[in-house]
């Protein structure tokens, strides 16, 4: 049986989330106009683009071109949201992003699409593991990876409606769990306790929020108690909720649908090394490439899985001092 | 021209191929069977009668080199290569699975004979057999011949034009690009999404030597690359008219097709339209 069941959680695709904010904010922003790059249904930028077709522009199949088009239409005053797949959308047209769109701090909105392993059987060149690691490293960018649907939603209207400048939105392909719903509060750049506890704090981000309240089911039944936050915020980070989480917990296990090197791990043992320094651990995929397969068979293979989860987090608290 | 004799074989070639693109696809649950239909001609001319290759010796110091720079069509790709004695053709129904050679797109660390190199994001093929082509004209003295193969969805990226200018440049009449002109895209048609048009003019332009072929006739296609081989002095792209979803009624033409698998009664209905029984769509399936 799918564990998912035991919740009464509804399974649906972050990117929804995005598509409904995008005519959402089409009412109340004249201003704001879509870029697509040949994968529009994909990203759900057509709920947008089939009702306000004069404001959506198709850029082909070129991405760098896109983002440079995008920064063009911030020059004049539109708030462009462009938006492929994360692969495409960080990799391809990363040197556009940083010196076009950040250097000059253009308010673009980039929807990175199927981040993670999410777009399952298309493989490797597909699955975007490495943007997160790639958008932190930028001066002026703002880097949000929502955990689900709703919040995704939550985080593209504060793009366009709270920040003046580059935000980059990392969302998923697959249905995940809808763990937040229109009341949950989003605030840009705090973290989301989404449960306290005691003895470590496992902090996550995407899909990896709800897999990571399934592992600390297991882990309070083994008496570990866990808190757990929702760093749907990477860039600029939370550190106080990193360093409170430190001194309270006193172990930080890291959790993401993304490589080990550079990504939410890196953005939280960062500020933990510089606050208050405790045993610290990291769930990512481990320096690889992706493959084809089911995104919850990738999951397992990967170790990404609440059981994986929960046996790191496990180790990690007899680290404690 | 061809004699009736190789145009039957290679007619039935593809046919098996899309036969074969139908069944993968269909089992796989995903993939993309529309621009897989568009280029079952062009293959199969080109692996059963232009290519050097040794299907049994696939890293042949002497072959021919062929990069599916659209590597999202690869289940045609490993279609012809499972026709051609690659790989056990059983194999095939493993596409896009947990642990298969046969990835959602070509990949290079899976080890299937026959895949020179990983591609899937569009654009890069092309540079690569740009590459190949550069190092055997101007370094390794090889007089094999490099044949990549793009959409014409692919060639709106920039990339594909740095890579034909410097094809140009370096005069590498050792490269032949086959454009796969089946005006479709993901969005929609090419023309409409972002106008490449017109493809020839700006081929002779970028200092390549166009053709222009039908994309589905085998005399067309053989004269093609026949031709290709007696230019000197500059690339050949060869401008291949195609249909998207060629050979399947309700594929055909429809944007929808890109990237999605038949269901089952509509991949009995495929099946069917290329005159195989219904029963081989399982044949030889695991459960
Ligand atoms: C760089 C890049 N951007 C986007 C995609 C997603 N994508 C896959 S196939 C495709 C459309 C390709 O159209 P075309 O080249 O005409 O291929 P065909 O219609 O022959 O299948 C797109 C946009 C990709 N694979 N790579």
């Amino acid at each position: 049986m799918n564990i998912y069941e035991r919740h009464d959680w509804k399974m649906v695709p972050s990117r929804n989330g995005f598509g409904r904010a995008l005519t959402e904010l089409a009412e109340r922003h004249p201003e704001l106009v879509v870029i697509g790059a040949d994968l529009t249904e994909s990203t759900r930028a057509n709920y947008f683009s089939e009702k306000y077709p004069d404001r959506f522009f198709n850029a082909g199949i070129a991405e760098q071109n896109a983002a440079g088009m995008a920064a063009g239409l911030a020059l004049t005053g539109k708030i462009p949201v462009f938006s492929t797949y994360g692969v495409f959308a960080a990799g391809r047209a990363f040197d556009q992003i940083r010196t076009t769109i950040c250097y000059s701090n253009a308010n673009v909105k980039i929807g990175g699409a199927h981040g993670g392993l999410s777009v399952g059987p298309d493989g490797a060149t597909h699955q975007a593991l490495e943007e997160i690691a790639l958008i932190r490293v930028l001066p002026h960018m703002t880097l949000f990876t929502p955990a689900d649907d709703e919040e995704t939603r939550k985080a593209t209207i504060a793009a366009v409606e709270q920040i003046n400048g580059p935000v980059y939105i990392r969302f998923g392909r697959a249905p995940v769990p809808s763990i937040t719903d229109e009341s949950t509060p989003f605030e840009v750049g705090k973290a989301r306790i989404v449960k306290d506890g005691e003895d470590i704090t496992i902090i996550a981000c995407g899909a990896m929020v709800a897999e990571s309240i399934l592992a600390s089911e297991i882990l309070e039944r083994d008496g570990i108690s866990v808190r757990i936050i929702d760093m749907h915020t990477i860039k600029p980070i939370d550190r106080q909720a990193i360093e409170e989480s430190a001194r309270k917990t006193g172990a930080i296990l890291t959790v993401e649908e993304h490589q080990i090197e550079g990504g939410l791990g890196g953005a939280v043992a960062e500020v933990v090394v510089r606050t208050y320094p405790v045993p610290m651990d990291f769930v990512a995929v481990n320096d690889r490439f992706g493959e084809s397969g089911e995104p919850m068979e990738l999951i397992k293979k990967f170790e990404l899985d609440y059981e994986s989860i929960a046996r790191k987090a496990r180790e990690l608290s007899k680290k404690k001092a | 021209m061809l004699d009736d004799n190789d145009l039957q074989k290679y007619s039935e070639i593809a046919r098996r191929i899309r036969f074969d693109v139908i069944k993968m696809t269909y089992h796989a649950g995903s993939g993309h069977p529309g621009g897989s239909m568009s280029i079952a001609e062009i293959l199969t001319i080109l692996y059963f009668k232009h290519l050097a290759h040794r299907p049994s010796e696939p890293h042949w110091e002497n072959r021919d080199r062929v990069i599916l720079s659209k590597g999202h069509a690869c289940p045609a790709l490993y279609a012809v290569l499972a026709e051609a004695g690659y790989y056990p053709r059983d194999e095939m129904w493993t596409l896009r699975k947990f642990g298969s050679r046969l990835q959602g797109h070509p990949a290079l660390d899976k080890g299937l004979p026959g895949i020179e190199v990983s591609t899937g994001s569009l654009g890069q093929g092309i540079s690569i057999a740009v590459g190949i082509a550069l190092s055997f004209k101007h370094l390794d003295n090889n007089h094999r011949r490099v044949y990549t193969i793009l959409g014409d969805g692919e060639i709106e990226e920039g990339q594909v034009w740095e890579a034909f200018m410097a094809a140009g440049h370096y005069h590498l009449d050792n490269l032949v690009a086959i454009i796969d002109n089946n005006d479709l895209q993901i969005d929609g048609f090419v023309s409409d999404v972002m106008n490449v048009h017109p493809i020839f003019d700006k081929m002779k332009a970028f200092n390549w030597y166009p053709i222009v072929a039908e994309g589905h006739d085998f005399n067309s296609l053989n004269n093609a690359f026949e031709q290709a081989k007696q230019v000197k002095g500059m690339p050949v792209t060869i401008i291949a008219k195609t249909v998207k979803g060629k050979g399947i009624s309700y594929m055909e033409n429809v944007a929808g097709w890109h990237g999605k698998a038949p269901n089952r009664e509509l991949a009995i209905k495929a099946v069917e339209e290329l005159g195989f029984p219904q029963s081989a769509l399982d044949k030889d399936i695991a459960k």
